[in-house]
Parts: C-alpha cells; sequence; structure tokens
C-alpha cells in the first residue's frame, strides 16, 4: 500500500506549472493501479491556495501546503526544507515531481534527507503485478533503462513533455498547513531575477510545436565557394519568426563561437541540443544541414515528427532516424519555404 | 578580489561520446560490452567545471583545485595522461565503478569520504564544483547529495557563470526553463555548483602544466581507494538500445519548390 504524494513549488503567481499537471497526472494514475493506495499532493510557495484549487477534484485525499514569502524564490535550501516538511507530513513512500529545473535541483538531496532514493529524468512510471517501474534513460538518452525499488521514499522526477496533464478539475480545496523551520543560513543565497534575451531575439521556445536544428552546414562553404553567413542568419531568424519554432544547434555548431569561428550570432550553448546539450520534446522537428552518427543525434530522440535537409542522401543524421530526408540545398529549399510561409 | 577558494571539481570518466554503445548484463549488474576497452573522457560537463575552477582559482591568488575522480584505476590514468595537460590541479582519485548503472547516492558517499580526508582542505573554503548531469549515468544527483554529506546547504545547478563580487559574494547565473538564467548571489564559500556548459572553451594542452600535474598524479592514482559502488538497491526490469529505426523516405529528385511546398505543408498541418 503505497502513499503517492505529488510534489512541487508552485509559480510566483501560485499556479502549478505545466509539468506539474503532468506530474499530478501520473501520480493519480499510478495511484488507481496500485490498490489500496492514496493520492496526496503537496505544494510550496508565496501563496498555494490557486494551485490548489486548481486540482481541487483531482482525486487526492489531502492536499498539504507550506507557505511563505521566503518559500517563494526558487533557492535550495529553502526549496529543500520545504520538500522535505511535505513529503514527511504526508508520509509519502512514492514522490512523483516534476522535472523542471527547480525541482531537480532539489529532490535528489531531499532523497538523501528523506533516506530514500530519487530517479531522475524518468519518462513513465507504470504499476504492474511485480510492483512500479521506471523508465529512464541511461548515458544521455542512448540505452532506455526499466528501474524499479523496494527502498521508500522513492522520489521520481518526470521530465515535462512525456504525457499529457491531468485534466484540470477546479474547485475549494483544504489545505492542510505544514511548518518549514527556515533558519537564516537558509537565506544565504537571494534569488534577484531572471536573465533572458529579449522577446523578439529568444530562439528557444520550450512550447513550440516545431524545433529547427541549424548543423554546421550552414556556415561552410557553400556552392559558390564562400560561407554564406549574413543570408543564413537571416533565413534562419526569418522562419523562426514565421513559424515560432524553437532553434536547436548541433554542438560543433556551438562549439565554433568558443574556438574564434565564424558563427551564427544568435546561437549559443543554451541552444545545443545532443548527449551534451538539451534533450527537447516538440510534436514536429526539422533538422539542416546537421551531421553525425547516433552520439549526435539523440537530441532530437524525443521529436515525434522529424523530417531534415541534407546534401548527403546517407547522412546518419537522418537515415533510419528521420521520417523524410530531403536531399537538397538548405539555402535555396529554406528560402521558398520562408517564401511560402 | 580578496578571498581564495578551496575548489573541488567532481568529475567521473565516461565512455567517448562517439563510441558505440551495447548494453549487456554482467553477474554485478548492467553494464556496458567491453567497458574496459572502450576508450574513456572527463565527463564532458564535469570537464566544463574544470576548466572553470581553473580560471577562478588564477583570478583568485591562493585559490587551489582538486578534481577528485571516481573510476577504474587503468581508465583514471589514462585520462588523467590527457586531463593533467589541460589546467593544474591535484588528483583525489577513487578506483572504483564509474558506469551508468551504478548508484548516485553510494557515488556521493564515497566522494565524501574522500573530500573530507583530503589534507588542508579548507572546507569553509570550499567551492564544490561538477558538472550537473554525468553522460554515464545522466541523473544530476551526486553533487546535490554530496553537498547534504558535507553540509552545504547553497547549491546551484545547471550553472554557466560564477562572478565573485567586491563583498565575497558569487553571483551565480543558473540555466532555467526557456533558455533563460536565475540569477542568484550566493553570500559566498561553502557552496556547491554544478556546471553546465560555462563559458571556456577547452584550454590547449600545456606540457608544462602536464609535467606538474603527473607528478602528483601517480602517486594519487597508487594511492586510490577501493570503492565498492553498487546499484543502490535498483532492479534494472529492462536495459536495452532503443529499437525504432524510422523508414526514412529518401528525396533527391524534386525541385527545391517541391520541397518546399512539402515542408511549408507539413509545417501547417496539426
Amino acid at each position: 500500500m503505497e502513499t503517492i504524494l505529488m510534489l512541487t513549488a508552485v509559480e510566483a503567481d501560485g499556479a502549478l506549472p505545466k509539468a506539474a499537471q503532468e506530474a499530478l497526472g501520473a501520480a493519480r494514475d499510478l495511484a488507481g493501479s496500485l490498490a489500496g493506495s492514496t493520492l496526496a499532493v503537496g505544494l510550496w510557495g508565496a501563496d498555494v491556495k490557486p494551485a490548489a484549487d486548481a486540482i481541487a477534484g483531482c482525486g487526492a485525499a489531502k492536499v498539504y501546503g507550506a507557505v511563505s514569502p521566503d518559500l517563494a524564490p526558487a533557492r535550495y535550501a529553502t526549496d529543500a526544507a520545504a520538500a522535505e516538511a511535505l513529503a514527511k507530513a504526508a508520509g509519502a513512500t512514492i514522490v512523483v515531481a516534476p522535472g523542471t529545473s527547480r525541482m531537480a535541483r532539489v529532490m535528489p538531496g531531499v532523497s538523501h534527507r528523506l533516506g530514500g532514493k530519487a530517479d531522475t529524468h524518468v519518462t513513465a512510471i507504470e504499476a504492474g503485478p511485480d510492483g512500479v517501474a521506471a523508465t529512464r534513460w541511461a548515458y544521455r538518452q542512448r540505452i532506455e533503462t526499466v528501474v524499479s525499488r523496494t527502498a521508500r521514499p522513492w522520489i521520481l522526477l518526470l521530465d515535462p513533455g512525456c504525457r499529457a496533464p491531468a485534466a484540470a478539475v477546479p474547485g475549494s480545496a483544504t489545505v492542510e498547513a505544514v511548518a518549514v523551520a527556515l533558519p537564516p543560513e537558509a537565506k544565504r543565497t537571494v534569488v534577484t531575477g531572471v536573465q533572458a534575451p529579449p522577446a523578439e531575439k529568444q530562439t528557444i521556445r520550450p512550447d513550440a510545436k516545431l524545433l529547427f536544428v541549424a548543423g554546421a552546414g550552414w556556415t561552410k562553404k557553400q556552392a559558390g565557394g564562400a560561407p554564406r553567413l549574413p543570408e543564413a542568419e537571416r533565413l534562419i531568424l526569418d522562419f523562426l519568426a514565421k513559424t515560432g519554432a524553437s532553434l536547436g544547434s548541433s554542438k560543433s555548431l556551438t562549439d565554433q563561437a568558443g574556438e574564434g569561428q565564424a558563427v551564427l550570432g544568435f546561437l549559443s550553448h543554451l541552444n545545443q541540443i545532443g548527449q551534451t546539450g538539451a534533450t527537447p520534446r516538440h510534436p514536429k522537428g526539422l533538422a539542416t544541414c546537421c551531421h553525425g552518427e547516433e552520439p549526435h543525434t539523440v537530441g532530437w530522440r524525443f521529436i515525434t515528427q522529424r523530417r531534415a535537409i541534407n546534401l548527403d542522401p546517407n547522412c546518419g543524421w537522418a537515415r533510419g532516424k528521420a521520417d523524410v530526408l530531403y536531399v537538397a540545398d538548405v539555402f535555396e529549399v529554406m528560402a521558398k519555404v520562408n517564401a511560402l510561409l | 578580489m580578496a578571498t581564495s577558494y578551496a575548489i573541488v571539481v567532481c568529475g567521473g570518466i565516461v565512455p567517448d561520446p562517439l563510441q558505440t554503445l551495447e548494453p549487456v548484463m554482467t553477474p554485478g549488474g548492467p553494464g556496458l560490452k567491453n567497458e574496459m576497452m572502450l576508450p574513456a573522457v572527463l565527463d564532458p560537463w564535469a570537464a566544463c567545471a574544470l576548466y572553470e575552477a581553473a580560471a577562478l582559482a588564477k583570478k583568485a591568488p591562493g585559490s587551489k583545485v582538486w578534481l577528485a575522480s571516481l573510476g577504474p584505476k587503468a581508465k583514471l590514468q589514462q585520462v588523467m595522461m590527457t586531463v593533467a595537460q589541460k589546467v593544474p590541479f591535484e588528483l583525489v582519485a577513487l578506483d572504483g565503478s564509474s558506469g551508468g548503472f551504478t548508484d548516485a547516492a553510494e557515488t556521493a558517499a564515497a566522494l565524501a569520504e574522500a573530500i573530507q580526508a583530503v589534507p588542508g582542505l579548507d572546507r569553509n573554503r570550499m567551492l564544490l564544483f561538477g558538472g550537473w548531469e554525468s553522460a554515464s549515468r545522466g541523473a544530476g544527483a551526486t553533487l546535490q547529495i554530496l553537498g547534504e554529506l558535507l553540509g552545504i546547504r547553497d547549491q546551484f545547478q545547471g550553472v554557466d557563470a560564477v562572478e565573485p563580487q567586491a563583498d565575497g559574494s558569487l553571483r551565480v547565473l543558473e540555466r532555467v526553463e526557456g533558455g533563460r538564467h536565475q540569477v542568484s548571489v550566493c553570500q559566498g564559500p561553502p557552496a556547491v555548483f554544478g556546471w553546465a556548459t560555462g563559458s571556456l572553451a577547452e584550454p590547449p594542452n600545456n606540457p608544462q602544466v602536464g609535467m606538474a600535474n603527473m607528478r602528483a598524479v601517480m602517486p594519487a592514482l597508487q594511492r586510490a581507494k577501493p570503492a565498492k559502488i553498487g546499484s543502490g538497491g535498483a532492479v534494472f526490469r529492462k536495459v536495452a538500445l532503443p529499437q525504432q529505426q524510422r523508414q526514412t523516405r529518401i528525396v533527391k529528385d524534386q525541385t527545391a519548390d517541391q520541397i518546399a511546398k512539402e515542408i511549408a505543408e507539413w509545417i501547417r498541418q496539426d
């Protein structure tokens, strides 16, 4: 008999993050598959009532809340204290949490405090006759594993975008207050804000339907014998503006900036996808001028529909991994795509 | 900048990312086929942490960098031949498994014991660096647990910059969702930093640094204590390569106009 706790910090406005709604869906499904188990929700932040009300009808036996202005910022020491207190108050044996940057920062440390175990980057949670099992990837999305544990509490951080969010069933929730001790040492760090490029220059859009991947080929010598960087920049930015796509890049392209080579000015390591970058989840992906074998292609492991444009019909990025490979000059094709869009 | 730091970089070794990996079951649990034969490298994000540590130590006179690394001794020696030529550090070596199916908590416990035993390490000045995730286990858990074991409650993950301020505090940039950075100011050491890429390129090989490092690396490897790292109670029900192979349609006889039209239509579809 498990006590399953969906645990998360709420957003600054008290709302529940989308990734937490997905985690709630996973926790609720898990509770439904394990006879005799109980579902609970644990929330912390400056005000948790809006989030609690938004999921009042989710089937949780109890909603626990830790509320304080000191719990608003995403700060390890205070977040860990809140998560620990909530998990203990709920008597959780399984904790399902969203794999956001905030929760990923803190939950492994919390597992240590609780004497339990944590598995991160979980992509699926299932319950069967042999108990609960979690799917996660090792070696940066190259080997798939399914893991089970007897240790409790077992903390599972579900990667965002792996499942549908729980349907909102709003109402008026009763939140059981949980006290969190926050000594002055817990506030040695002050979160001062968020640094981001201006909205019109932001090229990373996690909620976009399309991921556009730019490879190093964009910066290489073209048919005319010289690189066409200004044209490449214009084509890519024009495409992003017209489609609202998110921009990913291969490692080789972002590395060129560090090596002092000519690069696309709007790219940074934050755009990098693949084995040493991000593995974003978008419904569609269009890879352009990308080359490489398996280690380089893990960046679009979780892209549902994949197409590629490349001059090499045997490109390892695409063969067997993309649905369609267009063998063509990307400059020519993208100019015409932009015109059509 | 008056503050000096004791910077401990935790970095394991992983198979060269260009190698083909094939999982196999061993008596001790899952592993990689020919694991000991695969060329290894310092974990990529831990390497970024090491370069950032060296740059920070250079800017803060009196600082020192240690590299705490857990891996099979023979592989560690092989990797150190390259890494030692990059930046100055003192190696703290542990002889044990660094595979992707080992337990983060057991790894953290072994590292904590080794760090606590480092002579002359002032833990009040300590900055604990490492990669925010390994390229093996990929959990992003070891550093947090290690920080807890060492009593460090100021922790940062996905770090791209640590900038010492005039008052001794540290301004930290951490990656958060949407291609943004959270900005924090920490009062100072001790603190844990799980690095993302940072901003530094890989330093060129420096034979003089290599010779200086290797004088201490070899004795450190000889002193490396065995660390028994297991799966931490995890039962692996499945360990497999992804089987999905797509039937790629190769389009090479169409004009740019035809291809563009097809792509535009595909993008417009819900």
